[in-house]
């Protein structure tokens, strides 16, 4: 077999030192900061669900998106408030914006009576169409097809939305992810694909999972464009999506855009990641894309004090929120066998 | 269609989709070769030209995607109706209608109002992949309603009926009936409730439990067995998820032996769910053995000696019968 080089593959070489430089926008200095409290916010939430998860609180497992915030935070912020998103298990961040309260996803993952699923079910694995908001599943690669017919729908009814969800770079290995992106484009519906390229599904490294070098490239097989965007720069996610999403909605069809990020924790809490090696984890805490973004405020946008006055802000509404989510009791029993149908006639 | 005239299973099916396409503006259908072709079958035909391409919506050949498509328009609050060419490619966007759109009401509240449609059944020499009877892949799956019409009226009122479940509907017609029965359709757009078996034929001393085409096959037999002054009544399911229990046991209750009749291989099967049902809850009024008449657990033949041979059929409905009547 042909030596790949190192063991993580192609698609994650050296960084480069370009820490400093974040992508040009126009985002003015307050939605700037907004875009700050959202990373904050979605890490400080996973903070929190990791102090819940030790003190046994947590039902199931625990996912985290740390260290890959700006992919989430950056590509739902480019979003209207008419648009849909179907988020994965990691885009915690995506749902924050989406105006998701962080009570509601740690009732989730304790399983709690009043939880967005009422404990029928965990983690981000809940929707809300009101809020524009598709439910994941855990086969990864479905919810692309199923987004594409959210981006039919709208056009069929002529509100003017744009559908957009992610896959991993292991989920580009499934059918659904031929089959959905195919479609979208064969179809020209408002779609919006982020592949988050983060190196590891689970223990497999991205170059198990594919021998091109590039998930964007692919985009050629669809004839839809493709984009390859420093995952790590909430602004240049943001830009990247913006003009991907501007374009859908204007009839230009879908588009894939790969953000190059890396999963600083294992699969889920239970995985120490030990198959990850050192000097990946090393090269990436250097392009934490919070630490990377706070230095850009810093920057001449804001003053460290105002940093730390939103960051004061988050604890304090974390605090209510835990408290609140804490608060509910688990589902009585007998919900389980309840709204197996939907009653009545549509 | 001519008023009043009769018209076959498959115009039935077409008439119900283009009075559904006609009537609301939410309707719309997705599938292979539907559009340009008319469908392999032709239940679609001339419905491009009269609806137009946004909603009759050729795809390419991805079950997985057409399926997953409708599930996002469904919840977006359209009745997508998907064709599967033959429901043997329903295997290929399983997971979609068993993990995405069978579950989302349970789990966070979403009603997904989506038919799957497509050819089923033996005894046109399809073979393997053209023969299937997936029903019992999707009876497992809570949150799915399942229906298999064995008549023109059952044919045209289900689908209707299934247009407007707020459920995922998976609505097996069988291609042996489509041009072989024909009758006259209820004036008025009659719509047939799902959940609800119809007494086929009524009878004092067996009862056997079918759909489908096998629905025709018992019939037949009924006609034979008259002779021998065995009386059968004959129970349409037609609704296979829920299952009509209580019709089902009343019917039990009434002639004391039951047969399922079904064109699965018979392991793991809806006749075994519907045989284990009357074990369960009527017991005491059984006079013989559940008895079951299913295909054999092979795949299906191509040869007609072959498929003969694995199809159920009136001789061998008759001989089950005899026995189980013996006791």
């Amino acid at each position: 077999m042909a030596k790949l080089g190192k063991s993580w593959g192609p698609l994650h070489p050296p960084a480069e030192d370009t820490t400093e430089r974040l992508a040009k926008t126009d985002l003015p200095r307050e939605r700037q900061l907004e875009l700050y409290r959202f990373l904050k916010l979605n890490r400080m939430t996973e903070e929190r669900l990791g102090n819940l998860y030790r003190q046994n609180k947590v039902v199931g497992g625990l996912y985290s998106s740390r260290g890959q915030e700006a992919t989430s935070v950056g590509s739902a912020y480019a979003l209207e408030p008419q648009d849909f998103v179907g988020p994965l298990i990691r885009n915690l961040g995506a749902i924050l914006v989406r105006g998701v309260k962080p009570r509601e996803i740690m009732m989730q993952y304790m399983a709690r009576s009043d939880s967005p699923t009422g404990g029928k079910d965990g983690n981000t694995h809940f929707g809300d169409m009101a809020r524009g908001l598709v439910a994941p599943i855990s086969m990864l690669g479905a919810l692309i097809p199923v987004m594409a017919g959210v981006a039919l729908a709208g056009k069929k009814l002529g509100r003017n939305l744009v559908a957009l969800t992610y896959i991993g770079d292991g989920g580009t290995s499934t059918g659904d992810f031929h089959e959905g992106l195919n479609l979208a484009s064969v179809l020209h519906v408002p779609f919006v694909l982020i592949a988050e390229n983060n190196g590891w599904a689970y223990s497999t490294p991205t170059a198990k999972q594919m021998r091109v070098k590039s998930i964007a490239g692919r985009a050629s097989s669809y004839g839809i464009p493709g984009e390859t965007v420093d995952g790590n720069d909430v602004l240049a996610v943001y830009e990247a999506t913006k003009r991907a999403v501007d374009r859908a909605r204007s009839g230009g069809g879908p588009s894939l855009i790969e953000a190059r990020t890396f999963r600083m924790k294992g699969h889920a809490e239970h995985d120490d990641a030990g198959y990850v090696p050192k000097e990946q984890f090393e090269e990436w805490k250097a392009k934490d894309p919070i630490d990377r973004f706070e230095r850009h405020l810093l920057n001449g946008l804001a003053t460290e004090e105002e940093l730390r006055r939103i960051a004061a802000a988050i604890d304090e509404e974390l605090n209510a929120e835990v408290d609140r989510a804490l608060a509910s009791p688990f589902p009585p029993p007998e919900r389980a066998l309840e709204n197996v149908y939907a009653e009545g006639v549509i | 269609m001519a008023e009043g005239g009769q018209i076959t299973y498959l115009e039935a099916i077409r008439q119900a989709m283009w009075d559904e396409l006609e009537g609301d503006e939410r309707v719309f259908l997705i599938g292979q070769d539907i559009g340009t072709y008319g469908g392999a079958f032709r239940a679609t035909a001339g419905m491009l030209e009269r609806f137009g391409p946004e909603r009759v919506i050729d795809t390419p050949i991805s079950e997985s995607a057409m399926v997953g498509c409708a599930v996002g328009a469904a919840m977006m609050g359209l009745l997508p109706v998907v064709e599967m060419q033959f429901i043997d490619f329903i295997s290929c966007a399983f997971n979609q209608i068993v993990n995405f759109a069978a579950p989302n009401h349970y789990r966070w509240g979403q009603s997904v109002p989506l038919v799957v449609r497509g050819p089923s059944g033996g005894g046109v020499r399809g073979s393997a992949y053209h023969s299937q009877n997936p029903e019992s892949y999707f009876q497992h799956t809570p949150g799915l309603k399942i229906v298999a019409p064995g008549t023109v009226a059952d044919a045209y009122g289900l689908l209707r009926a299934a247009i407007h479940d707020p459920n995922p509907v998976l609505y097996f017609e069988h291609k042996f009936l489509y041009r072989r029965v024909k009758d006259e359709l209820p004036a008025g757009g009659v719509q047939v409730p799902l959940g609800k078996a119809r007494l086929a034929r009524a009878g004092r001393d067996l009862s056997v439990f079918t759909y489908g085409a096998m629905l025709h096959v018992a019939l037949e037999a009924a006609g034979r067995l008259e002779a021998d002054g065995i009386d059968l009544e004959v129970l349409d399911l037609r609704t296979l998820k829920p299952l009509d229990e209580d019709a089902i046991l009343a019917s039990v209750e009434k002639t004391s032996r039951a047969l399922v009749l079904t064109e699965e291989q018979r392991t793991g099967s809806v006749a075994g769910e519907v045989a284990a049902r009357i074990a369960e809850h009527a017991f005491p009024w059984l006079d013989g053995p559940v008895t079951r008449l299913c295909c054999p657990d092979t795949p299906v033949p191509y040869s007609p000696t072959l498929e003969d041979a694995y199809l159920p059929n009136v001789d061998k409905l008759v001989a089950k019968v005899r026995e189980l009547a013996s006791f």
